[in-house]
Order: structure tokens, then C-alpha cells, then sequence
């Protein structure tokens, strides 16, 4: 018997899933392990005393617009806040989400209502279409946008899509929407390593690299 | 035998009244989610219905399907058997047994040609016919001749249905459903681990009425039972658009009545009327009862994990994968970086100075 949707929402519940998380661990990995053994030459200069801890301060301080450029993009650092928070609050306090992640990890915590993710979703999608619509809109941006920036945009719109949808039970299947939402999420995350969403892992190092240089030079942010 | 006489004739001679004709007529017509105003149609064709000869096959199964036949109750047992159909051949209710059951098959076969009803519980071996035959005749062969003169199949419980348990990994049986056999007959599948008996009856029912079968969905259900979900129904929804949630069965949540996905209810994907016709003479349902659905209507219900797994969660332990993945990612990100600092070893070893002539050539 051909189960049709509950054989898919098997395959990506099974095998779909293993295969990502291969993927994802392996890429990960392999660009961060590159990344590192890299390495820099040894700066052979002194370190200026009011750098410490600048690298550390700094990840945290980028998430902070320069002063004058909110008012220079706003789409950019206004869309781009609510559609990251976002992403955070639906990704991680949403229920069946928590319950993805103690089936994996063995850690949990509270959730949300489901009716308030629901809303954030709806809001996080929004904010997203004007993000696109910036980028084709702004000339400066579109000329500088390729092929990867529109994929990464999908790859992140389709799991709040399909989430959303599947959810709210707007198709007729639901089982068929709840499998297409899980597959869209693997795809996300076999794509992660090897595009831009790997900045959702390195901007950690990459903040704290640059902070750390800043210090050492004593211009510290 | 199946007789001549319609289904009035044969309820008049029962002593069954009018009154209470028209009163099973309104049960099954809410039973099949027809109008209020059908009710009087419903009872003109069951009047003038005749009686399907109806044969019961039972494969690889555990009987449990036929036990919960016989927890029927609108109709029941009694009158489906008696009055409305003519249950000619069934392993376990039936009083004859060996070649004398195998004579009441043939017989029902040949005098209601074209017109029976072939009822199905249980799953075909096709690995190796042995491992299941009756009278000596291994269930394929026996299914492929009963079904050649029959005028549809119903394929009862999950694992006639969609192979149920017997088909579930490793599958030691080669067990087959009965549509993936029977493929020249209608095959109207319920399933359920057993299904509700109300829904056989009903799909019985329907065929008397409308002398057709019911309208089904993509599986081959029929849609008046199977078309909602166990969640659309669920009385516990509420909770589970609130985000309340039982952690365990005994909890404060629990005895509260709160949603038990979090303990694996499977309901969200499950389609059955379990939530609104319930069992036992609507008495309760295993929600109700406190302990999570298990997807029991679906195809390959077993082998969708684990039963106290939340719906989210991956069906198998990717613990081992995981680690093997760490490991793999570990190697393959040691080679790149021998591999990329090859590459700058030797850009450097070759690489030479610029000189002030070189400069002035190229300009
Ligand atoms: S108990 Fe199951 S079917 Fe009922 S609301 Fe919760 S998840 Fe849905
Ligand atoms: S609640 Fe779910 S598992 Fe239980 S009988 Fe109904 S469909 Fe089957």
C-alpha cells in the first residue's frame, strides 16, 4: 500500500532526518575545523591595554546599529530585527519544537502559547516579504544581490510558510503540509554550512575576531 | 444462504416495527453524515434492499478485528448477521468448519455471482505462502478466487488495509495488503487497529442503501468516517491550542484533561471517528481514557517510532549517526585544513618578490 503523505511524513520523521543531520554536522564541521586551522600570523606588536575583552564585548555589541545607520537603512536593521527575534522565538519556544530538541539533546524549557508563536510567525513572515521587497527595490542592493542571497531568503521563508500553513490546517492534508514543513526545514539546514545561514554559527568567531583585533589595536567598540 | 426477500420482507418477518425501522434508517443516516431530510430515502432503498451474501476472510490477523465486529451496536451483530446481510462464510463465526466451510464459500461464490460482499481482516504472506493457509490453500490463492466474482472488497483493520503489524520491519512474512493484490475490484479500506465496528456496519449499511460504495478518500477510505482527523475532533484541543500540555499520565495536567501530545498523541495525523463516534456504545475513546492516539488508522502505524514519541520528534535514535557524523566532520575538516595549507605552502614557496624592473615592464 502506498501510504502517500504519512509515508513521506515517515521518510523526512526517519530517514530525511538522519540524512540532514549528517549534513549539517559534517559541513559544519569541515568549515569551521577550514575556518580555524587557517589560522592568522602572530601579532608580534603589543597589545594596547583597553583591549581586553573587547573581542567578547564586541559580539554582542554589533547586534547594536552604529550610530546614524538606522536612520540611513531602516528596513534593513528594523525588518532585520523583527524577522531574526523572529526566527529565534518560533524556532525555539515553540512547543512541538522544545519537544524536537529534548528528543535530541535531552535539554527543555517553557513554550509559548501556540496562538502567540502563531502570531509571531505571521509578523516574522511579513517583515520578511520587506526585506525581499528592499532588495529588489534598492538598487544598490539588488546589483550586490545574487543567485545564493534569493536561495537563502526561500530557505528561510518556506518552514515559516509551510509551518504556518500546516498549523492553522489551511491545506486540505494536513499530514501531507506537516511533512513538506519538516522537509523544508532539513533542506535549511543541509544548506546552512555550505551558504550564508553559516553566519548563524560564525558570526560568533567572526565578531569576537574582529573585536579582539580592535582592542589589541586600541580602538575598541 | 442470501434469499430473495428485501430487507423489509426480512425485518417484517423478525417482528421488527416500523418505528423501529425508521429509527435504525436515522441512526445510520447521521452515521454517514447524510441530511436530517434523507432519513425517508434511506428507508424506501433499505426497504427494497435485497440482501448482500457477504463472504469473511480472515488472513494474517490477530481476530481482533472481528472482536470488534461483534461489539457492534447500531446496528447490531445479531441484525447485520441476520437481517441485513447474509454472512455466509466466516472463519470464526461461522459453525462449519473444514471441507463442510469451504462447501458454504463455494456455494455463496457461485449463487450470488457478481453481487457478494468480500470482507478481509488480516494481511497476505507473500514470502512464503506457508506461513498462512486454510484447508490447505494459501491466502492469495484463496483471496484472488473469492474476489473473482465478487462485487467489491472491504478490507478491514490495518492490517488488511495497509499490512499492518504483520508488514512492520523487518516484515518477516512478506506480507502484502489486500489492495496491492486485488486490483480488478473496488477495495474500500477501514482501518483501524481493530476499526470501530460502527464503521464496518456503516460501510455495510451504505452499500445496502445506495447498492454502491461510499465516497473515499486518497487511502481508499471512506470519507464520512475518515475524512477528519482524530485532533480536528479532539476534546482535549482546546488545551492544545492554549499550549497546556500533560508531561506524564499521572500529572496535574493529566488529571486535568490537558492536551497529550506531548506524551505522543498522534492524533494531529490520524484519521478515524474515534473522537465522535468513540467505543463501546460511545462509552469513551483511548483519549479520553488518558493515554495518547496511536495512529492506528494510518499506514505503517508501527513502524512510526515510538507510541509516547512526540509527533515532532524523529522517528528513530540518532545518537550513534550523530557521533559517527561528529567523527566523519572531524576527519574530513582535518584534511581540508592539511589540504588548504598545502596549497599556501606552496604559494609561498613560490611566490616571488616584485621587483622595482618588474614594475617598470608592466607599465
Ligand atoms: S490529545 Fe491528541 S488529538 Fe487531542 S488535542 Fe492533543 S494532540 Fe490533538
Ligand atoms: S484513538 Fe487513535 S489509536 Fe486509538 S483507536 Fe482511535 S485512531 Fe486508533
Amino acid at each position: 500500500m502506498n501510504g502517500g503523505s504519512m509515508d513521506f511524513l515517515l521518510w523526512v520523521r526517519g530517514t530525511g532526518f538522519n540524512i540532514a543531520m549528517v549534513v549539517l554536522i559534517v559541513g559544519v564541521l569541515v568549515r569551521l575545523i577550514e575556518i580555524l586551522a587557517l589560522g592568522r600570523k602572530a601579532d608580534l606588536a603589543p597589545r594596547r591595554s583597553d583591549g581586553k575583552g573587547s573581542g567578547w564585548r564586541t559580539i554582542f555589541t554589533r547586534s547594536i546599529p552604529p550610530p546614524g545607520m538606522l536612520k540611513a537603512s531602516p528596513v534593513t536593521y528594523i525588518a532585520g530585527y523583527i524577522f531574526h527575534l523572529g526566527l529565534f522565538i518560533v524556532v525555539f519556544l515553540f512547543v512541538p519544537h522544545i519537544l524536537l530538541i529534548k528528543d535530541l539533546l535531552g535539554i527543555s524549557w517553557p513554550g509559548l502559547p501556540s496562538a502567540l508563536v502563531d502570531a509571531v510567525t505571521v509578523i516574522t513572515l511579513i517583515t520578511m516579504v520587506a526585506v525581499l521587497a528592499n532588495r529588489l527595490t534598492d538598487p544598490v542592493k539588488r546589483f550586490l544581490s545574487g543567485f545564493e542571497d534569493y536561495l537563502v531568503w526561500a530557505l528561510t521563508a518556506l518552514p515559516l510558510l509551510t509551518g504556518y500553513l500546516a498549523f492553522n490546517h489551511l491545506t486540505p492534508d494536513y499530514t501531507f503540509m506537516l511533512a513538506l514543513h519538516i522537509l523544508s526545514v532539513q533542506l535549511l539546514l543541509v544548506a546552512l554550512p555550505f551558504t550564508k545561514l553559516m553566519h548563524a554559527i560564525t558570526f560568533v568567531l567572526a565578531r569576537w575576531y574582529t573585536g579582539d583585533i580592535f582592542g589589541r589595536k586600541g580602538v575598541a567598540s | 444462504m442470501s434469499s430473495g426477500k428485501t430487507l423489509g420482507e426480512v425485518l417484517r418477518d423478525q417482528g421488527v416495527s416500523r418505528r423501529g425501522f425508521l429509527k435504525f434508517c436515522t441512526a445510520m443516516a447521521s452515521m454517514m453524515a447524510l441530511p436530517p431530510g434523507s432519513v425517508a430515502a434511506v428507508a424506501a432503498a433499505l426497504e427494497k434492499a435485497r440482501r448482500p451474501s457477504v463472504i469473511w476472510l480472515s488472513f494474517q490477523e490477530c481476530t481482533g478485528c472481528t472482536e470488534s465486529l461483534t461489539r457492534s451496536h447500531t446496528p447490531t451483530l445479531e441484525g447485520l448477521i441476520l437481517g441485513q446481510v447474509s454472512l455466509d462464510y466466516h472463519h470464526t463465526l461461522q459453525a462449519a468448519s473444514g471441507t463442510a466451510a469451504e462447501h458454504a464459500r463455494m456455494q455463496a461464490m457461485k449463487e450470488n455471482h457478481g453481487k457478494y460482499l468480500v470482507v478481509v481482516d488480516g494481511s497476505l504472506p507473500l514470502g512464503n505462502p506457508g506461513y498462512s493457509t486454510i484447508a490447505g490453500i494459501s491466502n492469495v490463492e484463496m483471496l484472488k478466487e473469492t474476489v473473482e466474482g465478487a462485487a467489491a472488497v472491504i478490507a478491514v483493520g490495518s492490517c488488511a488495509a495497509f499490512g499492518g503489524i504483520p508488514m512492520a520491519q523487518p516484515n518477516p512474512t512478506g506480507a502484502v495488503s489486500v489492495s496491492q493484490i486485488v486490483k480488478d475490484r473496488p477495495v474500500v479500506n477501514v482501518p483501524g487497529c481493530p476499526p470501530i465496528p460502527v464503521v464496518i456496519t456503516g460501510v455495510l449499511a451504505h452499500f445496502l442503501t445506495f447498492g454502491g460504495l461510499p465516497e473515499l478518500d486518497e487511502l481508499g477510505r471512506p470519507l464520512a468516517f475518515y475524512g477528519d482527523t482524530i485532533h480536528d475532533r479532539c476534546y482535549r484541543r482546546p488545551f492544545y491550542d492554549q499550549g497546556l500540555f500533560a508531561e506524564s499520565f499521572d500529572d496535574e495536567g493529566a488529571r486535568k484533561g490537558w492536551c497529550l501530545f506531548k506524551v505522543g498523541c498522534k492524533g494531529p495525523v490520524t484519521h478515524n471517528a474515534c473522537a465522535t463516534t468513540k467505543w463501546n456504545d460511545g462509552t469513551s475513546f483511548p483519549i479520553e481514557s488518558g493515554h495518547g492516539c496511536l495512529g492506528c488508522s494510518e499506514p505503517n502505524f508501527w513502524d512510526a517510532g515510538s507510541f509516547y514519541k512526540p509527533l515532532s520528534a524523529p522517528t528513530g535514535t540518532i545518537n550513534q549517526v550523530a557521533a559517527g557524523a561528529a567523527l566523519g566532520g572531524v576527519a574530513a575538516g582535518a584534511a581540508v585544513a592539511w589540504h588548504n595549507r598545502k596549497i599556501r605552502g606552496e604559494a609561498r614557496a613560490k611566490h616571488e618578490p616584485v621587483t622595482l624592473d618588474d614594475l617598470e615592464k608592466s607599465s
